[in-house]
């Protein structure tokens, strides 16, 4: 019954999709308003760590410790009068009101206040101890964080080298597996099925299989403080992009190869002029995922670069940065805000890249 | 295929046709070998390596003349308790965190698939948008979250009258605070969930619903069944990285299996084999039994599709 219906002709149920579509646009049931609102919600909850992490990467040490200080940067309100500082409390006066005042002669038993308003007045008394008083908070975010970090973690270095080992790896895993792909893809030879599964089981072997023969073939190359152990094995393909590429491949009409065939294209002609172009969304798919990769690179470099910090990148320096200044959460999570910055805008400008990679890597299988 | 093509009956220009096979089958080999190369140098020669590490008493610093040593890191495995420990501590942990792993992502699929929900392509957009951010970013912005005195989400437990546990020193509290840091990484599996359910028919819920089938009835009997494959493919690449998860636990506690040994993940006894006991071969033999259990599973996996994934393709 279902597959009578999905072979009827098409314009009428596309007839039916529209109608119904605006159907819905027009109305905005509670149904509706309900489901959304708790959509909204639920996002708040999951992306609520980027605000903690900015609200925090901007806070002053002090606020950080003080108890009851408010979740926002800020800082105890002060009054200036004549070249001292004082701080603002908030006073509960006989009357019954709350005044801002500036405690300038504190005492046990009593403290002496002035009004900042009037400051010329003279002191206010007040029965009491000022230290159980609160402060009143002003906004104050401290940007300062910010350049701190970035002298700290020699943030330029960490991003040139981030960048660097996304570039050259991103370059040699698209031309490997691009050529790889279109082997498999287009041209039929002894074992190709065999061969095609052998690549993909090896996404179900555990690195540590192979973790210390390869180790110790990079140590005895000399290669052990250089980017050669991070960026060689790029060059050889891997099974989770020759799949992507090689799905999109076979989608591919092969009349468009048989017109350039005729034309006297050779298969590397065929590859340069019919099948990259033709393939440009899930390339770009895979450059996206590999600069996610380079900017996860953590246990290759931690292996491989551990007495040359130069050419660390960005989430072994953020974690080294982290060991050392773990106290100071301002800063870490400055350095954090600092870490997720490029990858989000390149979220933003390559969304579309991304999601539909991940679709053809899920649904295809 | 490509067997029974070459050897089609011989027409006239036989030698003419069996020189073109053969050509393109060399351009094939040609432009796979970057893998194939790979392939031997980096995969199976190591595989090998260490499946022959395993009978020797090889070590980082060797002081003793490498020698066959049997089956004696074997034997080693067997009386080892640390070994069985980190093996269940994983087990442990993959069964909280491939339930969640599987249901979450379906149940925001569904809700982001959702007729009446308005923006879905925003909501699909944010939702998915952390999955691009580095791990050890992630982890520090979820951690400070999950701090007992400061983070926000026991600031919002204590709305509702809880006290929230010290995630992540608290060995009762320990795996949910891990799946909780890596909630960001479901982005890829939403989508993946929800690209899947819009490939269901909707003849289905309608033919369903003329059957009287509710919002849970559906689910059951249409939404689950043809989603099967996509269950599947996550169960099995879950398995295969929640076997092997180590880098979390290895930023947040530098693999010292803190707190009380609950994060003393296999990846981790194994890593801690290598390079802070210095011992090779046993470092390879634990490797290989991960890898082993991790194949079994995986098998076990396979052969149980049989009887769960429905691939609507496939003739009956």
């Amino acid at each position: 019954m279902a597959t009578e219906q999905l072979a009827a002709p098409q314009i009428p149920a596309l007839d039916i999709e529209t109608k119904e579509l605006r159907h819905r646009r027009r109305s905005l049931d509670g149904r509706s308003l309900l489901l959304t609102t708790f959509t909204v919600m639920l996002l708040a909850l999951f992306l609520s760590p980027m605000l903690r992490t900015l609200s925090l990467s901007l806070k002053s040490a002090d606020q950080i410790t003080t108890i009851g200080a408010p979740i926002w940067p800020a800082d105890p309100g002060t009054f200036e009068w004549q070249g001292e500082e004082y701080d603002v409390y908030l006073v509960p006066m006989p009357d019954g009101t709350t005044r801002e005042l500036a405690l300038v002669d504190p005492g046990r038993q009593e403290s002496g206040f002035l009004d900042p308003a009037t400051p010329d007045a003279g002191l206010i008394t007040w029965q009491g101890s000022w230290r159980a008083l609160e402060q009143p908070w002003e906004f104050a975010p401290k940007w300062g964080n910010f350049a701190e970090v970035w002298n700290r973690i020699n943030y330029p270095r960490l991003m040139f080298n981030t960048i660097g080992l996304a570039v050259i790896g991103g370059i040699g895993t698209i031309i490997s597996c691009t050529l790889v792909a279109y082997g498999f893809a287009r041209f039929r030879f002894r074992g190709r099925g065999f061969l095609f599964l052998l690549l993909l089981s090896t996404i179900f072997l555990p690195a540590a299989v192979t973790l210390i023969p390869t180790y110790t073939i990079f140590v005895n190359l000399g290669w052990v403080g250089t980017w050669l152990p991070l960026l060689v094995p790029a060059f050889f393909a891997n099974a989770y992009d020759v799949f992507l590429l090689r799905q999109y491949m076979l989608t591919i009409p092969r009349e468009l190869d048989d017109a350039a065939k005729i034309d006297g294209a050779g298969p590397l002609r065929i590859l340069l002029s019919v099948i990259v172009p033709n393939s440009w969304p899930v390339i770009v798919a895979v450059a996206v995922f590999h600069l996610v990769y380079s900017w996860n690179l953590y246990f290759e470099p931690l292996l491989y670069l551990s007495t040359a910090p130069d050419l660390h990148p960005i989430s072994l320096g953020l974690s080294k940065f982290n060991d050392i200044y773990g106290s100071e959460p301002q800063y870490i999570q400055a350095a954090t805000l600092m870490t997720l910055v490029i990858p989000m805008v390149v979220f933003l400008f390559a969304q579309r890249a991304f999601m539909r990679g991940i679709v053809i890597t899920g649904v295809e299988k | 295929m490509s067997i029974v093509e070459l050897e089609d009956p011989p027409i006239s220009r036989w030698e003419s046709r069996f020189t073109l096979a053969r050509r393109e089958a060399l351009w094939g080999y040609l432009f796979i070998s970057p893998w194939i190369i790979g392939f031997l140098l980096l995969t199976l020669a190591p595989v090998i390596a260490t499946f022959v590490f395993t009978f020797l008493n090889l070590r980082l610093n060797q002081q003793v003349p490498v020698r066959f040593v049997g089956i004696e890191n074997y034997q080693a495995l067997l009386e080892d308790p640390r070994a069985w420990e980190a093996m269940g501590v994983t087990l442990r942990f993959a069964l909280i965190a491939l339930p969640i792993g599987l249901v979450l992502p379906f149940a925001l699929a569904m809700l982001l698939n959702s007729k009446s929900l308005r923006g879905s392509r925003f909501f699909q957009a944010m939702f998915f948008m952390p999955y691009i951010i580095p791990f050890v970013a992630a982890l520090f912005a979820w951690g400070s979250m999950l701090n007992p005195e400061q983070g926000w989400l026991n600031g919002m437990l204590e709305w509702f009258g809880i006290s929230g546990p010290d995630w992540l020193n608290d060995p009762s509290w320990i795996y949910p605070g891990l799946v909780v840091v890596g909630l960001w990484g479901i982005g890829s599996a939403i989508i993946i969930n929800l690209a899947g359910l819009q490939n269901v028919p909707t003849e289905l819920y309608d033919a369903a619903e003329v059957d009287g089938a509710g919002f849970w009835g559906r689910l059951r009997h249409v939404t689950v069944p043809m989603m099967s494959p996509v269950i599947f493919y996550s169960l099995v690449l879950g398995l295969v990285g929640v076997m092997q998860y180590f880098l979390v636990p290895l930023v947040l506690n530098s693999g010292t299996g803190r707190p009380a040994g609950t994060t003393y993940f296999a990846n981790i006894y194994i890593y801690n084999t290598f390079f802070s006991f210095g011992n090779m071969s046993y470092g390879a033999t634990l490797a290989w039994l991960l890898f082993v259990v991790i194949l079994v599973l995986t098998l076990l996996l396979f052969w149980s599709a049989r009887f769960w994934v429905y691939y609507a393709g496939e003739a009956k």
